[in-house]
C-alpha cells in the first residue's frame, strides 16, 4: 500500500490519522458528474423551493473601488425586501463588501437578519503580510461584521508552502472571534482539482466555517464541477469528524437556472441537512433580479419586463 | 422586526427536496395498432398469421401488437434482401451508398425526440438515456460507417474488400436502437443487404426506423425488418440464402447458433454475455470510481452485456468505499421511464425480472450480505431496486453467473496479481475497468486482463470509433471502428468460416 505524502508542519491535520491519503480527484469524471446534476429538470413546486431558497442563501455582493455609503444604503434595502412588490419573498442571507464599507452596510441593515460580510486578509489578492491581514480582520469584526470573506495566500500554495498557508487561517480564524470565517480558495489560480481537493481539505482542517470559490475579480470563478470537488472535500471531512462545513460558490452565477443547477448539485451530493443559508451561501451581484423574475412568473405565469424590479 | 424578517430567521431545514414529475410528453410517437413484417420496403401481414402484444415494461400496457414472422416470412425476406443485393445495392458506387448512410443518420438525428420517448416506453429505460446515450450514439454510428462505405480500399490495404450478400442479424432487447445501428450502419457500408430482426419485446424503435428507411429513400429490400420470438430468429439462422449472421445476445443463444452453422460456410460474428470486473484501486479518485461503479452496473437497470457487474475492491479502501457507494444508491431515483429525472427505469420484462429475483435469492441464500436503498417501486409493471450485494466469495453465483440486472457483487483483493486473478477468472471476457491514478498500472492491468474493452477511470463508454467484443464465452469478432467493417467484407482470401 502506498505510504501517506509526508506533510509539512501544520498539516498534521486532525484529520490525518483517519484520512492518511489527500485522496484524488479524476477531472473527466468529475465535470461528467456536475454536467449529468446539472440536467435534472426542476419544475412548479421543487422550482418555486429552489427560488425562495436561493434567495434566503444568497449573498448580496458589491466589491468595487467605486462603492460609496449610498451605494451600500441601497443594496442593504434590497437585501432586506428584495421585492417590494412581494412581501413573501423572504430577506437575502447577507451583504458582502469592502472593510471600509462596513460601518455603512452595519448600519443600514440593523434590525434585519441580513448579516454583514466583509472581505479581508488583502482581498483579493492576498499578497500582505500576515500581521496586516490579521489586523485587518480585528478592525472589519470590530466595526460590525458577523461574517469575514478572507483569501489564502495562493502565492504560499502553488509553491508548496502549506503549513504559511494553514497557520494564517489558524490566526485569522482566531482574530475572528465570533464571526463566521468563510475561506476563498480562489480556484482559478489553483489550476488543478487536485489543488483544489487539497486546499478545501486544509482550509477546513484549519477552521473555516465556510470555504468559497472565488474573489469573484477574475474570470473563471465558480463552476459546477469545482463546486462539487469541494462539496465532496466537505463530505469527507463531516464523515471523518462530524464537522458541518458550509460552502459559498460565488462569481458568475447571474441566472436562476445556474442557481437551481447548483442547489441541485448541492442536496444529492450532501442531502437536505446542507439545504440552509446556516450551511450554503451563493455569492452573487446580479443574480436576485433573475430570480425574482422567475419567482414572479412562477407564481403569475408570465414573465414581466427588467424594468418592474429595482436595480440597485 | 417585521414578519418577514422573523419568518427567514426561523425558516427550517426542510428534510428533503421533492422533485416535481416532469415526464417527458409521450405525443411526439404515433403507434399503429399492428405492425407487419418490413419485407422489401414495405409492411406485409405475416404469412404465418399470428400476431403478438408487445407492452410497456413500466406500466404493463399493450403499445401495439406485431407480427410473428414465421418460416414462410423469413423466405420471402431473405429473397427480398438477395433481390436488393443483386439488382442494384451490390453495385451502386460506394460514395452512393455512404450517401444514403449520412441520411439515415441526419434523419435519426433530427427525430430523435420520437425515437428516445419510444424506446422509453417499449423497453423501460429511463428517458436520460434514451436522450442522451441510445440515441446520439445510434445516429454516430451511421454517420461513422457512412465515412467508410466509399474507402474500403484504404481500410484495407493490398486486399479487395467485397461485400459478402445478405446478412442476417439478430439482435437484444437492451439497447434496441443502438444495437440496430451497430447491425445495420457496417453491413450497408460494406454493401451488403439486412434481414434484421428485433428482440421479442422491443420491436417498436426498429418498426419505426423503417420509417427512416423510407425517409431516406433507401431502395426497397436493402433492409428487412422481420419481429418474432426465437423461432423467427432460429429461422433466419438456418435460411440457406443467409451469407453472414450477427448475433448479440445470451451465451447460450450464441452456441446454439454456432453449432447450427458449424459446416455451412456461413460468416458468424457473436457478441454474448459477459461479468466484468470493475477493479479499484486504493489510490483512485474515490468520488468519481463510486460514479464510474453506479454508472458501470445501474445504467440501463444493469441490462448491459459488459456492465460491471463484479466489483474488485482494494481491501484497504474497502469501508469507505462501501459507505460512500451504499450513500450514492440512495440518491438515485427510480420510476416512470419517460420522467427526465429518473434515474433507473423499469426492468425489461417479467421473464427477465424473475431471472433477476432468482439469482437475487440466490445470492442470499449463499450467505452474501444485500444491501438495497429504500425506494418505493410503482406497483404495477418490473421494476428492482439497485442492489450490492457484500462479502461474495468468488464461488457464488452471484459472481459468476451473468444476472443481467441492478445487482452489483462485490469482491476484495490485496494485491494487483490478485485482481487480475480474480478478474480473469470466469467464462466470460467482454470487457473490465481499472480505476487508478497510476498511467502505468492502468497499462499493465490492460495487458493482463482478458477481455475485450478495457475502460480506464471511466466505464460503459462507447464510441463507434473503438471495436468493441468479447474473449472466451464472451463471443468473437467486433463490432465498431475498422474491425467492425470485417465481418461484412470478404477480403479475397481464406478465412475461418461458421465458426
Amino acid at each position: 500500500m502506498a505510504k501517506a505524502p509526508a506533510l509539512p508542519t501544520g498539516f498534521e491535520l486532525p484529520l490525518e490519522p483517519r484520512l492518511p491519503r489527500i485522496g484524488s480527484v479524476d477531472q473527466v469524471a468529475v465535470e461528467e458528474r456536475a454536467a449529468s446534476l446539472a440536467r435534472r429538470s426542476i419544475k412548479k413546486d421543487a422550482k418555486m423551493f429552489a427560488l425562495d431558497l436561493a434567495v434566503r442563501m444568497m449573498d448580496l455582493t458589491t466589491l468595487e473601488g467605486q462603492d460609496t455609503p449610498g451605494k451600500i444604503a441601497a443594496l442593504a434595502s434590497k437585501a432586506i425586501r428584495p421585492d417590494p412588490a412581494d412581501t413573501s419573498v423572504p430577506s437575502v442571507a447577507a451583504i458582502c463588501v469592502y472593510p471600509n464599507l462596513v460601518p455603512a452596510a452595519v448600519e443600514r441593515v440593523r434590525g434585519s437578519s441580513v448579516k454583514v460580510a466583509s472581505v479581508a486578509t488583502a482581498f483579493p489578492s492576498g499578497q500582505a503580510p500576515t500581521h496586516l491581514k490579521v489586523a485587518e480582520v480585528r478592525e472589519v469584526v470590530e466595526m460590525g461584521a458577523d461574517e469575514v470573506d478572507m483569501v489564502i495566500d495562493r502565492g504560499a500554495f502553488l509553491s508548496g508552502r502549506y503549513a504559511k498557508v494553514y497557520d494564517e487561517i489558524v490566526q485569522v480564524k482566531e482574530a475572528c472571534g465570533e464571526a463566521h470565517l468563510k475561506v476563498i480558495l480562489e480556484v482559478s489560480e489553483l489550476g488543478t482539482y487536485d489543488n483544489v481537493r487539497r486546499a478545501s481539505l486544509l482550509s477546513m482542517a484549519a477552521g473555516a466555517d465556510f470555504i468559497k470559490t472565488s474573489t469573484g475579480k477574475l474570470p473563471g470563478a465558480a463552476t459546477l464541477p469545482v463546486t462539487l470537488v469541494m462539496l465532496e472535500a466537505i463530505r469527507d471531512v463531516h464523515d471523518e469528524t462530524g464537522r458541518k462545513v458550509g460552502m459559498k460558490p460565488a462569481g458568475g452565477i447571474r441566472q436562476s437556472k445556474q442557481a437551481v443547477q447548483y442547489l441541485v448539485q448541492l442536496y444529492e451530493t450532501l442531502g437536505a441537512e446542507w439545504l440552509t443559508p446556516d450551511l450554503y451561501r451563493l455569492g452573487a451581484s446580479t443574480l436576485l433580479n433573475d430570480v425574482l423574475m422567475q419567482i414572479r412568473k412562477e407564481k403569475t405565469g408570465r414573465y414581466q419586463s427588467p424594468d418592474y424590479f429595482t436595480v440597485d | 422586526m417585521t414578519d418577514l424578517e422573523r419568518r427567514q430567521d426561523r425558516a427550517p431545514v426542510p428534510a428533503g427536496w421533492e422533485y416535481a414529475p416532469a415526464p417527458e410528453s409521450r405525443d411526439i410517437v404515433t403507434l399503429e395498432e399492428r405492425y407487419g413484417l418490413f419485407i422489401g420496403g414495405e409492411f406485409v401481414d405475416p404469412r404465418s398469421g399470428e400476431y403478438f402484444p408487445t407492452l410497456n415494461p413500466g406500466t404493463e400496457e399493450q403499445l401495439a401488437e406485431v407480427a410473428q414472422a414465421g418460416p414462410e416470412d423469413v423466405d420471402l425476406a431473405v429473397g427480398a434482401a438477395r433481390e436488393a443485393y443483386d439488382n442494384g445495392w451490390s453495385s451502386i458506387s460506394p460514395a452512393e451508398r455512404a450517401k444514403y448512410l449520412f441520411r439515415i443518420a441526419r434523419i435519426l438525428q433530427e427525430r430523435s425526440r420520437e425515437f428516445a420517448v419510444l424506446e422509453s416506453m417499449n423497453g423501460g429505460k429511463p428517458i436520460r438515456e434514451s436522450r442522451d446515450v441510445d440515441l446520439p450514439l445510434a445516429a454516430a454510428h451511421f454517420f461513422y460507417y457512412a465515412g467508410w462505405a466509399d474507402k474500403l480500399e484504404y481500410a484495407f490495404p493490398n486486399r479487395r474488400p467485397r461485400s459478402i450478400g445478405v446478412a442476417g442479424q439478430i439482435i437484444p432487447w437492451n439497447f434496441p436502437l443502438l444495437m440496430l445501428a451497430w447491425k445495420i450502419a457496417p453491413a450497408l457500408a460494406a454493401g451488403n443487404t439486412v434481414v434484421l430482426k428485433p428482440a421479442e419485446t422491443t420491436p417498436l424503435t426498429a418498426l419505426l426506423f423503417t420509417d427512416v428507411v423510407r425517409q431516406a429513400e433507401l431502395p426497397p429490400g436493402v433492409v428487412n425488418i422481420i419481429t418474432g420470438d426465437g423461432r423467427a430468429g432460429a429461422e433466419l439462422v438456418k435460411h440457406e440464402g443467409v451469407d453472414k449472421i450477427a448475433f448479440t445476445g445470451s451465451t447460450e443463444v450464441g452456441k446454439a447458433i454456432q453449432r447450427e452453422l458449424a459446416g455451412t460456410g456461413k460468416k458468424l460474428t457473436l457478441e454474448l454475455g459477459g461479468k466484468a470486473a470493475n477493479i479499484v484501486f486504493d489510490d483512485a479518485a474515490l468520488d468519481q470510481a463510486v460514479e464510474g461503479i453506479v454508472n458501470g452496473i445501474y445504467f440501463n437497470q444493469g441490462h448491459v452485456c459488459c456492465a460491471g457487474s463484479r466489483l474488485l475492491v482494494q481491501e484497504s479502501i474497502y469501508e469507505p468505499l462501501i459507505a460512500k457507494l451504499k450513500r450514492r444508491l440512495t440518491t438515485l431515483r427510480l420510476g416512470d421511464p419517460l420522467d427526465k429525472n429518473t434515474d433507473i427505469g423499469a426492468i425489461n420484462s417479467k421473464q427477465q425480472l424473475d431471472k433477476i429475483t432468482e439469482l437475487v435469492a440466490a445470492g442470499e441464500e449463499e450467505g452474501a450480505e444485500i444491501y438495497q436503498p429504500p425506494c418505493r417501486l410503482p406497483e404495477k409493471g418490473y421494476w428492482f431496486a439497485p442492489t450490492v450485494f457484500t462479502n461474495v466469495a468468488q464461488s457464488y453465483r452471484i459472481a459468476q453467473e451473468e444476472i443481467f440486472g441492478p445487482v452489483l457483487s462485490v469482491l476484495t483483493f490485496r494485491t494487483p496479481d490478485e485482481a487480475v486473478e480474480k478478474a480473469n477468472n470466469t467464462a466470460y471476457g467482454l470487457s473490465a475497468g481499472v480505476w487508478t491514478e497510476k498511467g502505468s498500472r492502468i497499462l499493465s492491468m490492460a495487458q493482463k486482463l482478458r477481455a475485450g474493452v478495457i475502460w480506464a477511470n471511466t466505464f460503459n463508454r462507447f464510441d463507434p470509433t473503438s471495436p468493441f467484443g468479447g474473449f472466451k464465452e464472451s463471443g468473437f469478432g467486433r463490432e465498431g471502428g475498422l474491425h467492425g467493417l470485417e465481418p461484412y467484407l470478404d477480403l479475397g482470401e481464406s478465412e475461418v468460416r461458421g465458426g
